[in-house]
């Protein structure tokens, strides 16, 4: 079809679809539709019974967002932040707004720092964390992983080689580096040793 | 109790945990009865959203029994069998009394630019969610719903997210009759949108997937019209060329923030988190649409800056219409359709898995194992 003010024929009438459909063009009428228009006043009929709701108690110095003028009165209280990771988390919002890349960055490196802290600290407990149990890899042998991904054009088949790296990377970096340290302690305390038996027999 | 619980990206594991007590006078606690991961779960599992702390509990989808009410609660009582919107908000300020309950201002102190959410990190609140044996439900008088006596199980937990929001995307695309609607994506949601764009009366309705089962899928259960992006050098000039050189009316990214198809784009986004996520349904989308189309996002991004095609998007003259659903404004037609037959949201359900093995479960969703399209959790308490 050339290009002309014609919009192009469909396969299939209104009629037709209505027949194979079942509820075709049952929210034809935009009237029907719950979201439209966007926006609706209608302030009675959400089952509110306040025009500000009470406030929660707050029990520690809950992190908000610059952004906002006072802590909302309901708020959830999963996980208060700690350490380290709780530090960087309570610095990104006092000094930054949701507008700065600054604020998420910091964030997103204290998701790492905080995992990174749980995993190590999780060896100093009964139950240390299980790379095998935690990851549910096993369902690759209960649930078809071979014959999921063998002969199937999937696009995730190319990066999902980078799973493992992403899984497993911060493990072997942390131990290269946890080597090198012990590895350069070692070496001054041997250093060290030898320097004082010079000094014995000088 | 027994719940889900964030060890890490890719890591989780069942732990005991603390049944959560009331914090406010509206709250109610609730037995968890079913629940779901999500898509979206996807992206705090992999780590991808700012400020998902290890100890969270995940899981906004979900249904159950309540157990205890606080003192202001006068909707509901011990017992009631309820389903409860993946939003939490509070009905009562400037966004709530205009409908946006998924932008509410008064339950997220840690970002004004989305409202509050179960279990979703705490860039959405900090509230532990449903993937749990119990649940804090803020604002019982206004969040939940007693489940009607017909509607099943399966159908309520769908009702909470995935068919709301499906249908919610097809209506920001305001389609007209006759308009020719891609979906972007044949998971949960694009299934229920491009199933929804139908009961609007879109006259062609087209899935764009790379998983031959979910394109299956999208043929059975939503009648659609399906192609499978890696046999194609290019989708979108495959798209144009199937719409008469045009491009769709209207278009639905019902995929967001790990979208395959560009190896770049995804490893950047979902892999090493240098920006909010992989875009490349959405610039497909952006390219796929005729000019002065409408673009619909439904797709969950994060907050961080993503590589978006916007140069295109204006100078196409697009309408570019977004967010999060306000479920509870979609549930009394969405009750309708259901009861009619018109939409079942349970046939797309392929696993319930017990909490106990909820890391398999995520495994299972996220590599995309044994055709899983939904997942269903059950709790052992139930």
């Amino acid at each position: 079809m050339a290009y002309t003010a014609e919009k192009p024929a469909l396969a299939e009438t209104s009629d037709q679809l209505r027949a194979r459909i079942p509820g075709w063009g049952v929210d034809l009428d935009p009237r029907d539709r719950p979201s439209v228009p966007r926006e609706r006043f209608d302030p009675g009929s959400s089952g509110a019974h306040w025009d500000f709701p009470e406030r929660q108690p707050e029990k520690w110095p809950r992190e908000r967002s610059n952004e906002h003028k006072f802590l909302t009165p309901v708020f959830g209280t999963s996980c208060p932040p700690k350490g380290v990771s709780g530090a960087m988390r309570k610095y990104a919002y006092k000094r930054f707004s949701e507008a700065r890349a600054a604020h998420w960055l910091i964030l997103v490196a204290a998701d790492r720092v905080d995992s990174l802290g749980s995993h190590f600290r999780s060896f100093l407990t009964l139950r240390p964390d299980n790379p095998i149990t935690e990851t549910g890899i096993r369902s690759e042998l209960t649930h078809h992983g071979l014959a999921s991904r063998m002969g199937k054009k999937r696009a995730d088949l190319a990066h999902q080689p980078l799973d493992p790296v992403i899984i497993a990377g911060p493990w072997v970096l942390g131990g290269v580096a946890a080597y090198a340290g012990l590895k350069r302690v070692r070496k001054s305390v041997g250093r060290g040793a030898a320097q004082s038996r010079v000094t014995i027999t000088s | 109790m027994q719940a889900m619980v964030y060890r890490g990206p890719y890591k989780i594991r069942v732990e005991n945990k603390d049944i959560p007590p009331i914090e406010h006078p509206n709250d109610a606690i609730v037995r968890v009865t079913m629940g779901a991961i999500c898509g979206s779960d996807l992206h705090l599992y992999h780590g991808m959203i700012p400020d998902t702390r290890v100890g969270h509990t995940f899981g906004h989808e979900f249904i159950g029994v309540v157990e205890e009410v606080g003192s202001s609660v006068q909707n509901l009582k011990r017992g009631d069998r309820v389903m409860v919107p993946f939003n939490v908000f509070c009905g009562s300020c400037f966004f709530c009394a205009r409908g946006l309950y998924s932008n509410c201002h008064n339950v997220n102190p840690n970002a004004t630019a989305v409202g509050g959410i179960y279990g979703y990190s705490h860039t959405c609140g900090g509230y532990d969610g449903g993937q749990a044996e119990f649940v804090r439900v803020p604002f019982a008088d206004v969040g939940p719903t007693i489940i009607p006596d017909w509607m099943d199980d399966e159908d309520a937990v769908l009702l909470t997210d995935a068919c709301p929001t499906g249908y919610f995307g097809a209506q920001l695309g305001d389609i007209v009759e006759g308009d020719v609607v891609v979906v972007f994506g044949a998971g949960p949601v694009g299934l229920f949108a491009a199933k929804s764009a139908w009961l609007m009366g879109a006259g062609r309705v087209i899935v764009i997937d790379h998983l031959e089962y979910r394109l299956e899928k999208a043929r059975t259960f939503a009648h659609a019209e399906t192609y499978n992006f890696t046999e194609y050098d290019d989708i979108v000039v495959h798209m144009k060329k199937i719409t008469d050189h045009l491009g769709a009316d209207v278009a639905i990214d019902a995929v967001g923030a790990e979208a395959d198809g560009n190896f770049l784009q995804h490893v950047a986004g979902a892999k090493f988190k240098l920006q909010g996520g992989s875009p490349v349904a959405l610039n497909w989308a952006i390219d796929s649409v005729r000019k002065g189309a409408t673009v619909s996002v439904v797709g969950a991004y994060g907050p961080i800056f993503s590589a978006v095609k916007f140069g295109d998007a204006v100078n196409k003259g697009l309408t570019l219409r977004m967010n999060q659903c306000p479920v509870k404004r979609q549930w009394p037609r969405l009750f309708e359709h259901v009861r009619n037959g018109y939409l079942k949201p349970s046939d797309i359900v392929t696993h319930r898995i017990p909490l106990e093995h909820i890391a398999e479960g995520y495994h299972i969703f996220s590599a995309k194992l044994d055709g899983c399209i939904k997942p269903l959790i059950v709790p052992n308490a139930a």
